[in-house]
């Protein structure tokens, strides 16, 4: 059974159709990647898997739970977390009270102070920051603690919106890094991204969004040498 | 200078009681972003809570009030539960806020029902006379130091509640971002249920100690206190909890000063001349955020 599975997912907004018909799946362990350019519905998908807005039709399954009968914070402690498109840290909270936010469904607390630990050796930045309010953070360090504060979960599956967006190459690159690490604790990850190219490279599989549907989908590295794809998402 | 002091104390113990309401004011618009109107009215039901507890049941004043702090922390749950929650997500602040002024109605015609219009005379519930200073020309009564008291005993409270448990920890998230919350695991409808239900328990003790400075109780009792919490938390800056604090605090002590001193009837008019003022010079109160520009 696949750890996500979504099938003739749709989603409207009021009138306005904005997923019409989705389907796909992610294995414990992949990373897949779902590109899409502007308003294609990205977002949509993730807010809705996440249980923040309401499918019109279709099934979520993850892990076995049927996401569309479970309110969106009970997720959660399922295992499933989310860095959200703008990074949405909390501004006027502290660095370490998100990162404490984070690990709010979590019971035991001396596995919640190793992860913590963790974070901070990863996030040197964080660390030293952590008294400070989130919201005079920097854009590259907002998306380190939004990734961090989705990490203090202890999750199975991280969905990811756009980690990438408004950031300096080299940030790009760190951010690219931390997916992989977070692949390397076992993390099964879904990521949404405009950079298609760093995208591809770092997915097994992937899928191409396009207005409220899916066009095409496979193995990462054959999406790269595809040329619609090269022509659509990664410049010619 | 004795005659101002004094007046200056009892301006701290009445802006006591306001700070005390308008922290429910100013934590419910933090939490859930509505102007709740019947707040003012939930004080009178714990002023009539208190006075059933004292007068008809004979319990003592300690009882009395613990006894109004569950019953107005039911009635806010369920007002919450019942008029307000349903229209969450509706597409206009408008209609919660006219819910809000119904549901004010509402608890004063009630009252008016079970109590009449007749006024109650309350008894304090505050049994100490109170201390005297400068060979008795300076008289401060038990009620006014205990609530002076009170209101810096909830302060802190509410302040430890908030940074130091999960519980408050999950309020200032819900007050800055419902979705990202939820990502966090919290269930935003329990966590304003808490708001509404710590907001409607201070209002009890409010009732109570306003009732015993002032005791004369009727079903309108909650209104003119209620609209003057609601400017002290404008005044300090709505969201913000000291902002309440020292909101209610300004205003009870121009309140008072202004009676004594300037003019009994236009006192409520120098207030709200206070509060224009104020907010001409900074939109968003004294101690308010800064409207931040989101990304
Ligand atoms: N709250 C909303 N109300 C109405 N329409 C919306 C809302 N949010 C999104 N939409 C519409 O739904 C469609 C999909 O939007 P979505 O944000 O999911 O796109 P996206 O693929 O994430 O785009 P981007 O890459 O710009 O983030 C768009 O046409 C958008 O205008
Ligand atoms: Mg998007």
């Amino acid at each position: 059974m696949s750890m996500l599975e979504v099938k003739d997912l749709e989603v409207n907004y009021g009138m306005i159709k904005a997923i019409k018909g989705v389907s796909f799946h992610v294995e414990a362990g992949e990373i897949v990647a779902l590109i899409g350019a502007n308003g294609a519905g990205k977002t949509t998908i993730l807010h809705t898997i996440s249980g923040l807005i309401p499918a019109a039709a279709g099934s979520i399954v993850f892990e076995g739970n049927d996401v569309r009968r479970i309110p969106g914070y009970k997720l959660t402690g399922l295992g499933m977390a989310h860095v959200p498109e703008g990074r949405r840290v909390f501004a006027e909270m502290t660095v370490l009270q998100n990162l404490r936010l984070g690990a709010y469904t979590r019971k035991d607390s001396a596995e919640t102070e190793e992860t913590l630990e963790m974070i901070y050796q990863h996030f040197p930045r964080l660390k030293e920051r952590r008294s400070q309010l989130a919201g005079t953070l920097s854009g590259g360090e907002q998306q380190m603690l939004a990734m961090g504060r989705a990490l203090m979960s202890k999750p199975t599956m991280i969905l990811m919106d756009e980690p990438s967006m408004g950031l300096s190459p080299l940030l790009v690159k760190e951010v690219f890094s931390i997916i992989e690490f977070c692949h390397s604790q076992g993390i099964t990850i879904l990521l949404v991204e405009q950079n298609a190219r760093m995208a591809l490279n770092i997915a097994d599989r992937a899928y191409v969004l396009e207005v409220g549907k899916i066009s095409m989908e496979g193995k990462a590295n054959e999406l790269l040498e595809s040329e619609a794809i090269k022509k659509a998402y990664l410049g010619g | 200078m004795l005659d101002f002091l004094n007046t200056f104390i009892s301006g701290i113990s009445l802006g006591s009681i306001y700070a005390i309401i308008a922290l429910g004011y100013t934590m419910v618009y933090g939490i859930a972003k509505m102007l709740n109107f019947a707040h003012g009215d939930v004080i009178m039901v714990g002023g009539y809570l208190v006075y059933t507890g004292m007068i008809s049941w004979g319990f003592n004043p300690l009882l009395a009030i613990l006894f109004a702090m569950v019953g107005c922390t039911i009635l806010g749950i369920l007002t919450e539960r019942i008029a307000y929650k349903p229209l969450r997500g509706a597409t206009s602040n408008l209609a919660v806020l006219i819910t809000a002024i119904g549901m004010s109605y509402f608890l004063q015609n009630i009252s008016l029902q079970i109590f009449t219009a007749n006024p109650k005379s309350f008894t304090s519930v505050v049994k100490w006379e109170g201390i005297s200073l400068a060979d008795g020309q300076l008289k401060i009564q038990g009620v006014t130091i205990i609530t002076i008291l009170t209101g810096a005993v909830i302060l802190l409270a509410l302040q430890l509640f908030i940074n130091k448990t999960k519980a408050g920890q999950a309020m200032l998230a819900v007050s800055e971002d419902k979705g990202a919350a939820t990502l966090m695991g919290i269930d935003v409808n329990k966590t304003i249920s808490l708001t509404f239900a710590i907001g409607s328990g201070l209002a009890a003790i409010a009732g109570a100690l306003l009732c015993s400075a002032y005791p004369v109780l009727t079903p309108y009792t909650g209104a003119m206190p209620g609209i003057k919490a609601f400017v002290a938390a404008v005044l300090g800056g709505i969201g913000s909890i000291p902002g309440a604090m020292i909101g209610g605090l300004l205003l009870g002590v121009a309140e008072s000063l202004s009676k004594r001193f300037i003019s009994t009837q236009l006192a409520d008019a120098i207030v709200f001349t206070i509060l224009i003022i104020v907010l001409l010079v900074r939109p968003t109160g004294l101690m308010g955020r800064k409207l931040q520009e989101k990304v």
